[in-house]
């Protein structure tokens, strides 16, 4: 072993980051766990609210569970056209990844405009933040509370992902930027799945 | 984000280019001034914390005399100088808060970790240098809409700083308004600027590391600043959802914590506790790390068990998430659960014992060097010990239904909290010459020292006999109790002692002001120690490290290694055989090849 190996091996090999390709990537990896703590704490409380109540309406009774379901395959679908827009820019297919990022984003959109729907309609039969015609005040307070929150968390996405259609119409985009896509679909995924979550506790149990 | 290879290589590009005034010292991307930036707001919410609790100690010593020099203080607050018991309540409140909130968090984690992490990872800043502005700024927010809420009709919050539900929940409750309602708004803030910190600290410390910097060559503070962003990232965000409940229930109606419209005011302290006994680890850890390297460097010595200090951390981050519950033993809770909740705790206590041997086995036959911060460290450890022995008595479900809610616990969680003020102190006088290029007078760090080390154990010491006697914390008067009169005269020592050691932290005040303008100039490792910062300049410069990054070729604590000329091995240098070793080895030792 000559000198130059000695020192070599002392060093050891560098420290191998775990996202490489980006700190983006990790960086949205930690903060969907903690947004995730908070998505945890609403369901938790809304578990412990609705375990410790005597007068909690079955939600399939106040609830359209129907549209609901609708705008759950809504968001899933969703969540293949980010798929494929992730995969155009990878592939350097520009025109791909802008006909599915609008997809995507028209998917958001329709999400939140059928959401948006539901609750004129609850609110107009008298469910509201602090009331319930049908029991327990709590069920209205936490429905809107919780998917208010999550439908929050979609305008975030389709802004989010809005901002990087227009640069790409813009021609702002490479196919070098593939990764900052990847680190949207992330977040855009995280809010489908948190969405399964909300869909099966407040609406389907 | 910018791609990779620009971002390992770092600023280079701009290592040379000069930034103006606004760019350098306020809105400033550079980890190091951020950093900076906490120390300052910190120290100044130190101030404010600690000016409330001299109140609460006059009140409590002299109750219902007035407070000399506060006459000017408008009604409600204050009635010709005399403290109301509505003030009182805020006062604990606050004090709380703004203790832990803004003082040890920006201190310890906000300055300290944002300076440390790239300097001792061998970093040429966090990962994302926008968002730790940011993270600075809305923390700044968050600390000016909580002192906003002492301008507020109907004063500050008074909840207490667990703020339990319902009486938090209603504004008549406590016949505060506003002041509660800023509180939770300023909380949610600092939950926000929080995890913009734990993405940068987590990020840095996994990807950024300097070659050869392995997870077992980090220095014992990084570890624990390390461990401290994961449990803010995951219990923050819990307490942030329960505050904007709390807010819910106060301003729209609902009724989350209030049992007259179905809601669970238990709920309330389960989703506080599961944040709040990480937090208590949020506050400490970074204390026990600062003091692992501390100590190590002043013993010349490797720290003792390195490999179990930084396995007890991790252990006590699991833990932490299964012993909320002890926070709630008189909640009427089923006993099989308080057993458990019991268990828990005192598994919990197991590794921070293993840390006190450890730090124990370090000084052990050590030359120890009683230079300032090596006095705050030693101070934080006996410190420490006092207030982790008494908690194993609270563990104890049959004790604590005893002792709860009495100045025992007031005792306790000072011997631990308040006890994270000397690492705190351990950490400025150790790294000051560092963050600021110059030193801090030795001799008046020693003044500093003695006194407040003494007066720190005569305030809070007699508080351990004051709750034995029965008397309850978040009192307002103990004279109104008859039982509680003979014992008034160690609340009149124990408020001697406050005043005295408030008052010798006016020697820290000046020689920090002195010695950031007049100190005299730190060479770049004024206390021979090994971890990577020190092979900087002091103070370093944008992008830390010149023209190449350090390469890291040994663990942080290789001090008084046999062989060497140096009582010290610093992580950036070759450990290249020197001939003594090879005698040492023979000729098959290590990797000594002709
Ligand atoms: C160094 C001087 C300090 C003094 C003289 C002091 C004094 C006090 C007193 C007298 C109380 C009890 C009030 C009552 O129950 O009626 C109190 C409560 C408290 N203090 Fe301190 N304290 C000091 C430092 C600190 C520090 C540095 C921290 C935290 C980092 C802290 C955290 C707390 C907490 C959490 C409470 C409980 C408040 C509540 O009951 O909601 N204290 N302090
Ligand atoms: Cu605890």
């Amino acid at each position: 072993m000559n000198q130059s190996a000695v020192v070599q091996a002392e060093i050891e090999p560098a420290e191998s980051p775990l996202t490489p390709e980006s700190w983006g990537k990790l960086g949205m990896w930690v903060f969907l766990a903690g947004d995730a703590m908070s998505f945890g704490a609403l369901l938790a409380g809304y578990g412990a609210l609705r375990y410790g109540s005597a007068d909690w309406p079955h939600p399939s009774s106040v609830l359209g569970v129907g549209l609901t379901a609708f705008m759950t395959f809504l968001l899933i679908c969703s969540s293949v056209t980010m798929v494929l827009a992730l995969d155009g820019i990878q592939r350097g297919d520009m025109a791909a990844l802008r006909k599915f990022l609008a997809l995507t984003i028209l998917g958001g959109v329709s999400f939140l405009a059928m959401q948006a729907y539901e609750w004129t309609h609850l609110i107009h039969d008298g469910l509201g933040l602090s009331g319930n015609p049908w029991g327990a005040s709590l069920f209205g307070t936490t429905f809107f509370i919780i998917t208010g929150f999550h439908g929050a968390h979609v305008t975030g996405g389709v802004v989010y992902l809005s901002c990087y259609l227009t640069r790409s119409l813009l021609g702002g985009l490479k196919q070098g930027h593939a990764s900052e896509i990847e680190i949207a679909a992330l977040y855009w995924h995280f809010v489908d799945l948190v969405w399964i979550l909300v869909f099966t506790f407040v609406y389907l149990l | 984000m910018a791609d990779p290879a620009v971002m390992t290589a770092g600023p280079a590009v701009h290592v040379h280019h000069e930034l103006g005034f606004w760019r350098t010292y306020i809105f400033s991307t550079d980890h190091k001034m951020i950093g900076r930036q906490f120390l300052f707001l910190g120290l100044f919410m130190l101030i404010v914390g600690g000016a409330l609790a001299m109140l609460m100690r006059w009140q409590l010593a002299w109750p219902e005399t007035a407070v000399p020099g506060f006459g000017w203080v408008p009604e409600p607050y204050m009635v010709e100088g005399i403290i109301p018991p509505n003030t009182y309540n805020s006062l604990f409140t606050m004090h709380a808060t703004i203790m832990i909130f803004f003082a040890v968090m920006p201190i310890m984690i906000g300055c300290f970790g944002n300076f440390l992490i790239p300097l001792m990872i061998g970093a040429r800043d966090m990962a994302f240098p926008v968002l730790n502005m940011v993270s600075f700024w809305s923390g700044l927010l968050g600390g000016l809409v909580m002192l906003a809420g002492f301008f507020v009709p109907g004063g500050h919050a008074a909840g207490g700083w667990t703020a339990y539900a319902p009486l938090t929940a209603k504004a008549i409750y406590t016949g505060v308004d506003w002041g509660q309602n800023l509180w939770n708004i300023s909380l949610i803030i600092l939950g926000v600027s929080s995890m913009m910190g734990s993405i940068n600290y987590i990020t840095t410390v996994v990807n950024m590391r300097a070659p050869g910097m392995t997870w077992f060559r980090l220095p014992l503070v990084i570890w624990s600043l390390f461990i401290t962003a994961i449990l803010l990232l995951l219990a923050l965000p819990v307490l942030t959802s329960a505050l904007a409940m709390l807010l819910f229930d106060r301003n729209l109606g609902t009724h989350f914590f209030l049992p007259e419209g179905g809601g669970e005011p238990l709920l309330w302290q389960h989703l506080f506790w599961f944040f709040g006994h990480p937090e208590v680890y949020v506050l400490v850890l970074p204390a026990m790390g600062v003091t692992s390297d501390v100590l190590s460097t002043f013993s010349r010595k490797p720290i003792f068990g390195y490999r179990a200090m930084a396995f007890s951390m991790i252990a006590i981050a699991f833990l932490s998430w299964i012993v909320w519950g002890h926070h709630m033993f008189i909640s009427g809770m089923n006993p099989l659960l308080g057993t458990a909740f019991m268990l828990s705790t005192m598994v919990i206590a197991v590794p921070s014992a293993i840390k006190t041997f450890n730090w124990l086995g370090t000084l052990w036959g050590g030359s120890i060097r009683f230079a300032t911060p090596m006095l705050f460290a030693l101070a934080f450890v006996s410190n420490f010990v006092i207030g982790g022995l008494s908690g194993i008595f609270m563990a104890s479900t049959p004790v604590d239904i005893f002792i709860h809610d009495t100045y025992y616990i007031v005792a306790h969680f000072h011997y631990v909290v308040a006890g994270i003020i000397f690492a705190m102190f351990a950490a400025i006088y150790y790294w000051f010459p560092k963050i600021f290029g110059r030193k801090l007078n030795e001799t008046l760090g020693k003044l500093h020292f003695w006194p407040t080390f003494i007066f720190f154990n005569g305030v809070f010491f007699p508080m351990h006999i004051l709750g034995v006697g029965g008397m309850m914390r978040r009192i307002y008067n103990p004279l109104q109790y008859e039982f509680l009169q003979p014992l008034q005269p160690i609340n009149v020592f124990i408020t001697a002692n406050a005043f005295l050691l408030g008052l010798v932290q006016i020697l820290f005040v000046v020689n920090f002001v002195w010695s950031l303008i007049a100190g005299k100039p730190s060479e770049r490792n004024p206390w021979q120690a090994n971890t990577l910062e020190w092979a900087a300049p002091s103070p370093p410069p944008h992008g830390n490290w010149g023209e190449a990054l350090p390469v890291v070729h040994g663990g942080p604590y290789e001090y008084s290694v046999p062989g060497m000329a140096e009582d010290y091995l610093p992580q950036n240098q070759s450990r290249r055989p020197s001939p003594t070793l090879a005698k040492r080895h023979g000729p098959s030792g290590g990797q000594v090849t002709a």
